[in-house]
């Protein structure tokens, strides 16, 4: 360790360190991990989206040479269907949550029916051809809405017209007087559609067994090893939790999709242990598609209330959110708390009054997508106040100005259950991003354009969400089912490296650079010195991993705690050394010093090793600087922003050109600007391509018509404009680093922005709203009116 | 998405390939680029149990122009197409099509033979082929014969190419003065293929328009000549007005698909949308 002085690392655009490995195929991803004796599984999914399983006939399947073993649902039946760990208020009925196997009953089209393990993945997957199923076909329901419907197709014995949660929020005698003596209200149907993660690594698991100890280590692509330990033994298997160990290797991409626990954790674990041998099950896109879990999917009737020179009085919301056909993990959550308790947005709304009806489907599950639940609400309100702004004929950012939640009522409570939003200051984003678009002069030119039959659009979206969902207390009473803290050791070693180990984890975000910038500048120490351990349940305190944009707000904070206890005691210990109070000493520079006298000083590296070798401590201490802390802060952070969008559309094909992007993002302290571009970046794409491109449409039967890549259509670079990205800082009050969070919030912003941008493009064709996603061909109908 | 088995030969020639398309018969499959041949094996729609790869064999490569024909090797990359100087020169619309194929590791991959062979009903080579009337060279064990545009594409997914026969080159007109021609497509935003491919050929002779073909992608089963958008433009002027005109006629007679990305009414009116596209640009290329 060097005592000299070190660059501060925090607000440096730094290169990612983990960066040279995952682009030069040094990255060892789930896929790359071989064990020997490992099997390979291979997963029979159900063609039908709704059918009694009459009879399955695997012995065909069996008998083809390389086959291993062929289970069906019936044969799992001793360990427990999926838990489901977010029950969220309201629940009208049992929970209905996915067992490794359907049994008796399919209920989505690619729902796994029998599994296939063979000495390679290629008998594997032919054997599934040799397996016959007499399946009986049922009705099928894949819209929210229809599903609660009287005659609609049951999915669930005990859950009557398909109802998970009848879920409310708000006041609604109020909101019924706004709405009712109201001097406008605009009201209008929006649907979310639903969406399909794709991270770029699709997921699976490798199990190996161990009968000598009676221990499992799983391998998985994972956003939360320790909540997979945790639900996979205590909830699935009823095996002591000491008994799994989970190991998340790098990992490609998640974007919620790998929060959850799956079916093929439970049957690699349960198959590796019947056998004897590994187990590893990794899907194809497919697959991935089909089987692992959707986003938003949300069916809303929505009204908005205001007088005639723009104030909002009031807001009534009514949703069907389709969860498909089971609950995944935290699906009931994000389909309420997530969602409805944010759906004022930066807006101050004295009435507010919100339903969400949550319901089962003949689909994949439904569960936490970028910004899962806020970027539902995002644009449900940004869409009605642009919907207010054109009745009302104001410029929309009139009226967003004039409702504004004033600086002046931070921290500030919605009316809706929420914490109250920690801190914010709405208009200077806004302002920011009038001014970086040139707004005035853009009005100016869509009027002279349209004069000559040319049609552009102008779009904003001003968006507020919630970030470092936390504290466990209050997700407590929102049925949350464990903690939502995080967890952060720091030790230093002999040498004055330092060792950070967390419970949180990277799936693309780069935290290990963060954290490291972070841990450096607190401990003023080179960042090179600085080692982030991840990922791997041995080896690291327990955590609650990585969603919600938690890692920096929680984990970051949690080292940064951490690292403040090193600091205390080796003042104790320098203190010591140098015969001087400990209150005396001053930690700066990489040194601790005797106040008034700088000369009097130890390095921190002098004693790193004084501590590590430990061979004379003062009465009371014991060796090592070595400290955790399990972070669980007072309040979520609500990160906050303007996008603005312009947009042609061509009336003769329908097709829009997206021609300037500008984003004011508030997240709070930036500690990485070239990451927290990179968030939003990939983060405003998402958002735009839900806005133009993206759509999981299933057909009446519960076929999946966008199965593969071929047919959904994410976005490629060449599909996107320039993003023009800049900030202003509100640092939360929340967090001693100040910081917000930057993972969803380019998502929550971005899909309204485009989307009022195409709406205004079409105005003088009437067009007040349209459906997301603004195909080329939606608009050409739309034209022609 | 894992294929079923099959067994790989890897060909050196052409004569090689077709002596092992005769050993093997019905149950082995050409593949050069693979492009279009791997994923629907991957999806077990097509399981041949002999894969013979006519890839990078020299004697599918070449570039040439022989007077008024540019002939290519059926074996020639997308890339290799879209950067060859005598291709642009002779006949720039194969260049510019090419060009915008997939993405750079499709265009470094994919044949213009393995395009035209397949016959997909999204491709973007089909109409071009058409359009410039073009015709290929097929090799079987009993010679060879030459097919014109025309007559190769027989519904979707099937040419007139027998299996015993490889498509060993592909030849189109070179362009005189006084004739354009020009592709406009509106791509899948997923993959990229043509939603509606308009290909279009003119020839204009003292102001007036002296012949014309025009052939549509991806709006249908397959690629397919306009006859009467094609017969509209012949004999006028081909100002805006006769454009308009011929392009209103086009996808007057054909078949036409619909998904979740674009149905049948708007595909329709894309046809005579692009068709006006391409035919303009063809004429101002004609002018020049």
């Amino acid at each position: 360790m060097t005592s000299e002085t070190t660059t501060p690392m925090i607000g440096r655009a730094i290169k990612r360190r983990e960066d040279p490995k995952l682009i030069t195929g040094q990255g060892n991803f789930l896929d790359d991990v071989k064990l020997n004796g490992m099997t390979h599984a291979a997963v029979l999914r159900s063609p039908y989206a709704h059918a009694r399983i009459l009879s399955i006939d695997t012995q065909k399947a069996a008998a083809l040479p390389g086959v291993v073993a062929v289970f069906v649902g019936k044969d799992l039946l001793d360990v427990n269907p999926l838990p489901c760990a977010w029950p969220a208020g309201g629940f009208k009925n049992n929970m209905n949550t996915p067992r490794a196997m359907a049994v008796d009953v399919v209920r989505f089209v690619g729902e796994a029916v029998a599994v296939v393990i063979a000495e390679d993945r290629f008998i594997a997957r032919d054997a599934l051809d040799l397996i016959d199923v007499d399946y009986e076909p049922l009705a099928v329901v894949v819209d929210p809405e229809k599903a609660t419907q009287p005659g609609a197709p049951q999915l669930h014995e005990n859950a009557p017209n398909n109802v998970v949660v009848e879920w409310s929020a708000g006041n609604r005698e109020g909101t019924n007087r706004a709405v009712a003596s109201a001097e406008v209200v605009v009201k209008e149907r929006i649907v979310n559609q639903r969406l399909m993660a794709t991270p770029m690594e699709t997921r699976g698991s490798i199990a190996r067994y161990e009968s000598s100890t009676n221990e499992f280590t799983l391998w998985t692509s994972s956003q939360a090893p320790h909540v997979m330990r945790l639900l996979l033994t205590a909830f699935v298997f009823g095996i002591p939790e000491t008994k799994l160990r989970v190991i998340a290797p790098n990992v490609g991409g998640g974007f919620g999709q790998k929060i959850f626990v799956y079916p093929d954790m439970v049957f690699c674990m349960w198959i590796s242990r019947k056998i004897g041998r590994p187990v590893k099950f990794v899907e194809d896109r497919s697959e991935n598609f089909k089987s692992s879990t959707h986003g938003r999917d949300h069916v809303t009737d929505v009204e908005l209330s205001g007088t005639r020179d723009g104030q909002i009085t009031g807001l009534r919301v009514k949703t069907y959110a389709g969860l498909g056909a089971y609950l995944s993990t935290i699906a009931p959550g994000v389909a309420t708390t997530l969602y409805g308790r944010i759906v004022t947005g930066v807006y101050k709304i004295p009435n507010v009054s919100i339903d969400v009806i949550a319901t089962y489907t003949n689909t994949a599950m439904v569960d936490a997508y970028r910004g899962a639940g806020r970027p539902e609400a995002s644009y449900l309100i940004e869409r009605i106040v642009d919907r207010f702004a054109a009745e009302l004929g104001m410029d929309p950012a009139e009226v967003r100005r004039r409702n504004f939640i004033p600086p002046t009522e931070f921290p500030y409570d919605n009316g809706l259950g929420l914490l109250p939003y920690d801190s914010g200051n709405y208009a200077p984003a806004l302002d920011k991003a009038l001014a970086n678009v040139g707004y005035a002069d853009l009005r100016k030119e869509q009027a002279t354009l349209r004069a000559q039959g040319r049609y552009l659009g102008i779009g904003i979206s001003s968006y507020v969400e919630i970030c470092g969902v936390a504290p466990t207390a209050w997700a407590n009473g929102q049925g949350w089912g464990a903690g939502l803290w995080e967890s952060a050791n720091v030790r230093i070693h002999l040498t004055g490296q330092v060792v950070v180990t967390t419970g949180s984890l990277p799936h693309g975000q780069g935290v290990e650079t963060t954290f490291a910038q972070i841990v450096a500048d607190e401990l003023g120490v080179p960042y090179d010195s600085v080692l982030i351990e991840h990922s791997d349940t041995a080896g690291t305190p327990f955590g609650y991993g990585t969603y919600g944009s938690r890692s920096l707000a929680v984990g970051g904070t949690a080292m940064v705690k951490s690292a403040r206890k090193i600091k205390e005691k080796a003042k104790r210990l320098a203190a010591h050394l140098l015969e001087a109070n400990p209150e005396d000493m001053i930690f700066a520079d990489g040194k601790i010093s005797v106040k008034g006298s700088p000369d009097k000083s130890k390095t921190f590296g002098e004693i790193a090793l004084y501590a590590s070798v430990g061979a004379s401590m003062p009465e009371g201490e014991e060796p090592f600087l070595d400290e955790t802390t399990y972070y669980d802060p007072p309040n979520c952070t609500f990160p906050f922003g303007t996008h603005i969008s312009v947009v042609e559309v061509f009336p003769d094909t329908g097709a829009v050109e997206v021609k300037r992007y500008v984003a004011v993002d508030d997240v709070g302290n930036i500690i990485n600007p070239r990451i927290v571009h990179g968030q939003l970046h990939g983060g405003i794409a998402q958002g735009m391509a839900q806005a133009l491109y993206e759509n999981a449409v299933y057909d009446d039967n519960g076929q999946l018509l966008a199965g593969t890549l071929m047919d959904y259509a994410i976005p490629n670079a060449s599909m996107l404009p320039d993003f023009e990205i800049s900030h202003t800082v509100t640092p939360s009050p929340v967090n001693p680093l100040g910081v917000k969070g930057a993972g969803e919030a380019g998502t929550i912003g971005s899909a309204q922005c485009i989307m009022n941008a195409v709406i205004d493009a079409l105005s003088p064709f009437g067009v007040r709203h349209m459906q997301m996603p603004a195909t080329p061909e939606k608009i050409w109908h739309a034209t022609r009116g | 998405m894992i294929p079923a088995a099959f067994q790989y030969v890897k060909a050196n020639s052409v004569a090689e390939a077709l002596v092992l398309l005769q050993q093997h018969g019905e149950d082995a499959k050409l593949v050069a680029g693979g492009h279009s041949l791997i994923p629907a094996m991957k999806l077990r729609l097509s399981q041949p149990s002999v894969l013979i790869d006519i890839a990078g064999m020299a004697d599918l490569k070449g570039i040439a122009v022989n007077g008024a024909e540019l002939t290519i090797g059926a074996g020639e990359t997308y890339h290799a197409i879209a950067t060859s100087a005598a291709v642009k020169q002779a006949c720039g619309v194969v260049a510019a099509c090419v060009g915008q194929i997939g993405d750079i590791q499709v265009r470094n991959c994919g044949t213009i033979g393995g395009a035209l062979a397949h016959s997909d009903p999204a491709a973007d080579l089909t109409a071009v082929f058409l359009a410039l009337g073009g015709k290929v060279t097929a090799q079987s064990a009993n010679g060879s014969r030459q097919i014109a545009a025309d007559d190769l594409f027989v519904s979707m997914l099937t040419t007139a190419l027998d299996s015993g026969e490889i498509l060993a080159k592909v030849t189109v007109p070179v362009l005189q003065k006084g004739q354009g021609a020009a592709y406009a497509k509106l791509k899948h935003p997923a993959s990229r293929y043509a939603i509606v491919g308009v290909a279009a050929m003119v020839t204009i002779s003292n102001g007036v328009v002296t012949a014309a073909r025009v052939a549509v992608t991806g709006a249908g089963p397959q690629a397919v000549r306009q006859a009467s958008c094609e017969n509209a433009l012949i004999g006028s002027n081909g100002d805006a007005a006769a454009v308009k005109a011929a392009a209103a006629k086009a996808g007057d007679d054909m078949d036409y698909l619909g998904d979740i990305h674009a149905s049948e009414e708007y595909r329709r009116a894309m046809v005579q949308v692009y068709a006006a596209r391409a035919l303009n640009e063809a004429l101002a290329q004609a002018r020049a």
